[in-house]
């Protein structure tokens, strides 16, 4: 973390002395030049799980329905209309006369092609959550399908709006993932032109884009490189060799704002939270275990300057967070035990739990080393004294499925899905990271996820989520944001679940 | 000769057995590979899924020689992380990373020695003093940072040269210079030790008297008798930068097999990982095997151990 920020330091200071060099963006040969700074593993959006997928994906292909990222209405897109024939049958009719990149029509066979494909566990779709709740898909006629889910899943609109996108069924059976990986064939605003595995994407506008929720594209042609050092992105947006990049940590954007005609830096929240785990169900070895008690769990959470973290750290439109789950996401109530930032109270709950001198702890963390080390410095305060370790992503996991980690700092980004169950009912459910396990979250969630009603699910998540609150189960911390930087020629307003919208795209 | 290289080459062949054995318990050490594969945004019960899929699940010497067994038969299975097959997706990575090392060790070889000779030459001189303050230099500058100046200096405000990439020969000139100049001290400062330890020589000054002119001096006799460690640390180096140029891939966003090696690790993309590190450690026996060769061919007393 310390070359980092000595990196940016130096880089951000050079950049400015050198700034005002000639800047040649291709707006002249209309084609805007992105900058990923991870290499996708491959195109096939039923086989990336990364952000930079997301993006790919949301414009080569296209899904069912479509949410709204501002009014989070629900449009249709490939369907035009659905209705729940009974709890676990929804049928759609299709829009006709789309057709696919390769020039085949899209109708009811390329629909149960893709679900029966996805929906089989044995081909390996990466994240299997997304297509799962699937049964099967049956064509009623051309333009009508219906797809059934295995249980009662009133999530199931948001998933096809979402993660689910339509795929060629010809095509697809011919070439399978791979084939798809480097050849992608959609019906989206983009076609892909150029594939070069985790390197270099080309992408060029769909002229034939059927009249979709998403808008017509207008930038003709979108290249998009892998670059992996942030500096180096921030050198080639200043030689104006890249047109836009995003996830720029905050200290950069506030500088690059600073200089004023050259580069728009947006910022936008996304739905990732942050929050600390603790092993209130006392898995790990650590004996006494203090997290079992209530008082300490309390502690923590009022130990915590949360909105310091956010105002000096994550910056932006970063919020502090209170429940399990981001505050948009359907049935995540807002109504929950806040605790303030009370050292004093934490340390007088501390001496009543029995830790006068408070307790040594191993605290975990697998990314933003920064806040992790702010929030360990929060915790010595009161008398909590870490022992922090910071693991790879994976090591971490292993540990927290195992219940070995006390106390650790972990983010969830609930894969962008506007639904409370994407991130309570994914820890809470007694399953291997669920830190709590305790019983009355549990019946609340499971009325909640299984319901159909909307209001029983608002009912039901509240249950679950005020009785997380009230026992401290989690310390949820804040939600993260993002920085976008275009340079002037750039016209785009990004939006709060992080997805990079080409159609959306134009120049100034 | 025969039986010496061959006696070189099994015993080769067992490092790079050896090398390849630890580093796959390494990385089952590092992580849990399912739930690296699975990804952020799985659930247990996916990375559970991915763990019978690909067979974590059983015993790691049994893992082990499964790959073993298709590794020399040359098939190095299928990418985790791509899902495409590691030989492609390492035959497109590794061009870039062997220009770039040939690229980064003949630049420093051609800086480096006439320096150290002429610093030698002329110790204490203003050349040597120079010399002296760029490898001190070159030591201490980190690569990352030397990169994001020229960057800085040769990208932007001079225009000369493009930031990143490899689509030209223009894309590698920034790349070879830090990469050069990384291993250049050590080179120059090994050349200039050696060829003053060899200049104050009996040998020489026997050279000098029976009337040797001086060029014939230092290149025929010094300098050949001066350059055998170098040689050493020229393979060494050379070994170095095929295996060790992440930093200045991932800075030039150079997609190279240094920079997959290191992203795989991450990953836990084991089958990349372990082709990876068979071809690394071949690279360093092959070269230190090639530097022995030329070694014995400067120094005829070599041939005979």
């Amino acid at each position: 973390m310390k070359t980092t920020f000595l990196k940016s330091t130096a880089l951000t200071l050079a950049l400015s002395l050198a700034a005002g060099g000639a800047a040649l963006a291709d707006k002249a040969n209309d084609t805007l030049k992105v900058a990923y700074t991870k290499e996708l593993e491959n195109v096939d959006s039923f086989f990336n799980s990364s952000r930079e997928g997301v993006v790919l994906q949301r414009a080569v292909w296209d899904g069912l329905i479509y949410r709204d990222p501002n009014t989070n209405e629900y449009k249709g897109n490939l369907a035009t209309s659905w209705e729940w024939i009974d709890d676990k049958t929804l049928e759609l009719k299709l829009r006709e006369g789309v057709t696919f990149h390769n020039g085949a029509p899209f109708n009811a066979d390329d629909v149960v092609a893709t679900v029966n494909f996805v929906a089989k566990e044995e081909n390996g779709v990466k994240t299997q959550r997304n297509v799962n709740w699937m049964d099967r898909a049956e064509k009623v006629d051309d333009y009508t399908v219906r797809i059934y889910t295995k249980k009662v899943f009133p999530a199931a609109i948001e998933f096809l709006s979402g993660p689910v996108s339509m795929y060629p069924a010809d095509y697809y059976a011919e070439v399978g993932p791979s084939g798809m990986g480097l050849k992608p064939v959609g019906t989206g605003p983009y076609m892909v032109s150029e594939v070069v595995p985790g390197q270099h994407f080309v992408l060029k506008k769909n002229e034939n884009y059927h009249d979709s929720p998403k808008g017509q594209p207008t930038i003709g042609t979108i290249d998009i490189r892998t670059i992996p050092d942030v500096n180096t992105q921030l050198a080639e947006l200043f030689s104006g060799s890249i047109d836009l990049i995003w996830q720029v940590p905050s200290d950069q954007a506030e500088k690059l704002a600073s200089m004023g005609d050259r580069f728009t830096v947006s910022n936008e929240s996304t739905m990732r939270v942050g929050y600390l785990a603790m092993d209130a169900a006392g898995r790990s070895s650590m004996d006494p275990n203090p997290y079992k008690d209530l008082k300490v769990r309390q502690a923590v959470n009022h130990a915590i300057d949360r909105q310091a973290l956010v105002d000096n750290l994550l910056k932006g439109k970063s919020k502090v967070v209170w429940t399990a789950c981001f505050p948009s996401q359907f049935g995540c109530a807002q109504d929950v035990a806040q605790y303030a930032y009370d050292p004093e109270k934490a340390k007088a709950l501390l001496a009543e739990a029995g830790y006068p001198d408070g307790f040594t702890t191993d605290f975990y963390a697998y990314r933003n080393r920064d806040y992790a080390e702010a929030i360990s410095s929060y915790l010595n305060a009161v008398g909590i004294k870490t022992d922090f370790k910071m693991l790879q992503y994976s090591a971490l996991r292993e540990l927290n499925m195992k219940g070995e980690a006390p106390l650790s700092f972990q983010t969830w980004g609930s894969y962008s899905i506007n639904d409370a169950s994407a991130m309570v009912s994914q820890f809470f459910k007694h399953g291997s990271l669920d830190s709590t396990r305790d019983d009355q979250v549990l019946e609340a969630l499971n009325v909640a996820d299984s319901a159909t009603d909307p209001d029983t699910r608002i009912e039901y998540y509240g249950k679950a989520l005020r009785r997380i609150a009230d026992m401290a189960f989690w310390a949820p911390m804040f939600s993260y944001n993002t920085n976008y930087v275009m340079t002037k020629e750039v016209n785009y307003t990004p939006t709060p679940d992080e997805v990079l919208r080409f159609t959306d795209m134009t120049w100034n | 000769m025969l039986p010496f290289i061959l006696k070189r080459l099994g015993l080769a062949i067992l490092v790079a057995l050896t090398v390849s054995f630890i580093s796959f318990s390494l990385l089952f050490l590092s992580g849990d590979p399912a739930a690296a594969l699975a990804g952020e945004t799985a659930s247990g019960e996916d990375i559970e899924a991915v763990r019978v899929l690909y067979g974590f699940d059983r015993p790691m010497l049994v893992q082990y020689s499964e790959w073993l067994m298709r590794a020399v038969r040359g098939d190095f299975g299928e990418s985790y992380y791509f899902k495409l097959p590691v030989a492609s997706l390492i035959a497109e990575r590794l061009s870039v990373t062997m220009i770039l090392g040939a690229c980064g060790i003949s630049f420093a070889l051609l800086t480096a020695v006439p320096l150290g000779v002429v610093a030698a030459i002329r110790p204490n001189s203003i050349v040597d003093r120079f010399a002296l303050f760029l490898s001190v230099a070159g030591q201490a500058m980190p690569s990352f940072w030397f990169g994001l100046i020229l960057i800085v200096v040769f990208g932007i405000k001079l225009g000369w040269l493009p930031p990143s990439g490899a689509s030209s020969w223009r894309h590698f000139i920034m790349p070879t210079v830090v990469l050069g100049y990384y291993a250049m001290p050590a080179i120059m400062r090994l050349t200039r030790a050696g060829m003053l330890e060899v200049l104050n020589s009996d040998y020489i000054r026997t050279a000098r008297a029976k009337g040797a002119g001086e060029g014939r001096v230092l290149f025929k006799h010094a300098l050949r008798n001066a350059i055998i460690p170098v040689v050493s640390l020229a393979a060494v180096q050379m070994g170095f930068m095929l295996g060790g140029s992440i930093v200045v891939e991932s800075v030039f966003a150079l997609h190279g097999a240094g920079y997959l090696a290191w992203e795989s690790i991450a990953r836990n993309d084991l089958p990349t990982v372990q082709a990876l590190i068979l071809i690394f450690s071949m690279f360093y026996i092959v070269f230190t095997f090639l530097a022995d060769v030329l070694n014995a061919w400067l120094d005829p007393r070599m041939r005979s151990s």
